[in-house]
């Protein structure tokens, strides 16, 4: 079960986070994840929201690029070593993980983490597998 | 102070003008012989030889470009056989093409006393030590220095450039008492020396400083900072290289070595020789060199020049400062930088679109900074990650570097960020304030 991400490009600029954050605010969009990468002169920002087509558009209205990928989100125990289980899992399926971030808020007991790893479909079925649960699209 | 060769450089105009006249006729015969493009040129314009009968002929000839060094690299436009050419030269070109040049024994030689008459000019004689601190290598810097102060015979300190920490040992332990470098990296020494708290060590004099503008203001910081009094030198390697004009210790201009260099004034539009004192774009004629001859070469540079009786005694013709370029050449660090270079090595990288792009230069600490903003695009952010966009940028950044030979600080920023002015984006900031 695949989610969508949206990867935003960031100038390196004073205010263009708040900028984007705003053109998305206003587009009526709903930040459920987020995650902000930082290179020397620009940065990436990662979010799940709930309609990505809808936020791309407000973006790219504004001048700013941003990319639709898709992603797992995995439930995990809310407990010491509930991410280590599901990650020895996928490196037990030969699988690298390029990066990953946590959701905002959760279920009860379970924590909600986003992952991107080198190969989406291989990932989704190990994890399928497995009986990991994964969000869909329609629950966010 | 002293003439090197006070028979040329104090000459009675008159006869500096028949001198001229003698030395361009025999140019041209020559010439017509030798170098195919010129005598295609003159056959196209119907000009034999033998219409040219002195320097009042002179407009009447056809021009040559930097483009023709290009289309008959390496070696197609010289005169002479190559076993008679004892060195070459090169520099950098707009497409990453560099040109050559080439000198005969008798070239050198001329070249070395231009150099010489520029150092008897400001004080310097057999008792001095010059600091050679140009590149010595393909760059005509280096060695044109370093042969005008042997011929003068000063001692030559061939330290090449870079390496600043030797460069300020050599400059107190071998007493160098001339500096010859470009005016930033004068800057950049008299910053470390006065660091270091060296300065009272120094025993330098003068110092010769060109290849790239600079301001009277910096002129009184390196004499603030250095120590010394600091002169213009004016050159350019299809001519010869530094030393085709050199300021006198009255410092009102550059005096042209006119036995060997005839500069004119032209309008770069329509081609026309302008009067004395108009601004335009500076040609110029060689009339002795054998190697690499060149007949009205338009050098891109704005100038004028005064035929006004210098205080030093010299006749020769002055030439200011130049004052920009007639093409879009920008000269960043030493280095001659054409924007079309740059929109070349982004349409490789983004394959099948130009990025849009603006090349912001500036001069902090008086050493230029070179920055090139990239749009970003759907393309370059293909996959959305980071290791993407890096790939992307150090990729741009690399291959600037070794096209250009210098490298810019590459930042990638927004769509249609860039300034536009009547939907063309601006392409070049100069924020250096030379003028």
């Amino acid at each position: 079960m695949f989610i969508k991400q949206l990867s935003i490009f960031v100038e390196n600029k004073f205010g263009r986070l708040e900028a984007i954050i705003d053109a998305l605010s206003k587009a009526d969009i709903n930040l459920r994840a987020l995650s902000l990468a930082e290179a020397a002169d620009y940065g990436v920002l990662r979010v799940i929201v709930n309609d990505a087509e809808k936020a791309k558009k407000a973006l790219n209205d504004i001048g700013v690029i941003a990319k639709i990928t898709d992603v797992v989100a995995v439930f995990l125990d809310d407990r010491a070593g509930g991410l280590a289980s599901v990650l020895s899992i996928l490196k037990n399926a030969e699988i690298s993980i390029e990066y990953m971030y946590a959701f905002l808020g959760r279920t009860e007991g379970k924590a909600l983490m986003v992952l991107k790893a080198d190969d989406e479909a291989k990932t989704e079925k190990v994890l399928t597998d497995n009986d990991i649960p994964m969000l869909s699209q329609e629950d966010i | 102070m002293k003439m090197w060769q006070e028979k040329y450089e104090a000459m009675p105009r008159e006869e500096l003008k028949q001198l001229q006249s003698e030395r361009l006729c025999a140019q041209v015969k020559r010439m017509y012989e030798s170098v195919k493009l010129f005598r295609k040129r003159m056959d196209e314009t119907g000009l034999k030889p033998s219409d040219i009968k002195g320097v009042e002929d002179l407009h009447k000839l056809p021009f040559s470009y930097k483009q023709d060094l290009r289309d008959y690299y390496p070696y197609g436009l010289f005169a002479v056989p190559m076993k008679d050419i004892k060195r070459v030269h090169a520099s950098s070109g707009t497409t990453g093409k560099q040109i050559v040049v080439g000198y005969t024994d008798n070239d050198l030689g001329m070249w070395a006393d231009c150099f010489a008459r520029m150092l008897a000019a400001i004080g310097c004689d057999e008792n001095d030590f010059v600091h050679v601190g140009y590149g010595l290598g393909l760059f005509t810097g280096g060695f044109g220095a370093h042969d005008g102060a042997v011929r003068l015979g000063a001692t030559a300190i061939p330290i090449s450039a870079g390496n600043t920490q030797r460069q300020i040992q050599t400059m107190i332990d071998f007493g160098s008492t001339v500096l010859c470098c470009t005016p930033s990296y004068a800057m950049y020494l008299g910053e470390a020396i006065e660091e270091m708290g060296l300065k009272d060590q120094l025993k330098l004099k003068v110092g010769i400083f060109g290849a790239e503008p600079w301001t009277e203001e910096m002129r009184a910081q390196i004499e603030e900072k250095l120590n010394l009094k600091a002169y213009d030198i004016y050159g350019l390697s299809e001519i010869m290289g530094p030393g085709v004009s050199f300021e006198c210790e009255y410092q009102c201009g550059m005096h042209v070595n006119e036995d060997h260099f005839i500069p004119e004034i032209i309008d770069p539009d329509t081609g026309e020789v302008l009067p004395e004192g108009e601004w335009g774009e500076l040609v110029f004629t060689t009339i002795t060199k054998e190697g690499f001859p060149l007949i009205r070469y338009r050098t891109r540079d704005i100038c004028s020049l005064t035929y006004e009786k210098c205080k030093c005694g010299r006749t020769f013709v002055r030439m200011r400062k130049p004052q920009g370029r007639t093409d879009d050449m920008l000269i960043i660090r030493g280095v001659n930088v054409f924007p079309s270079q740059i929109e070349e090595v982004l349409l490789k990288v983004g394959e099948t679109v130009t990025p849009n792009y603006q090349i912001v230069v500036d001069r902090e600490n008086n050493t230029d900074t070179f920055l090139v903003n990239v749009e970003m695009s759907e393309e370059l952010f293909s996959d959305g990650s980071i290791k993407k966009i890096a790939a992307v940028e150090k990729s741009i950044s690399d291959k600037l570097r070794s096209t250009l030979g210098i490298g810019p600080k590459v930042c990638l920023v927004n769509p249609k960020s860039i300034e536009r002015s009547e939907g063309k984006a601006k392409r070049v900031i100069d924020k250096r304030k030379l003028k």
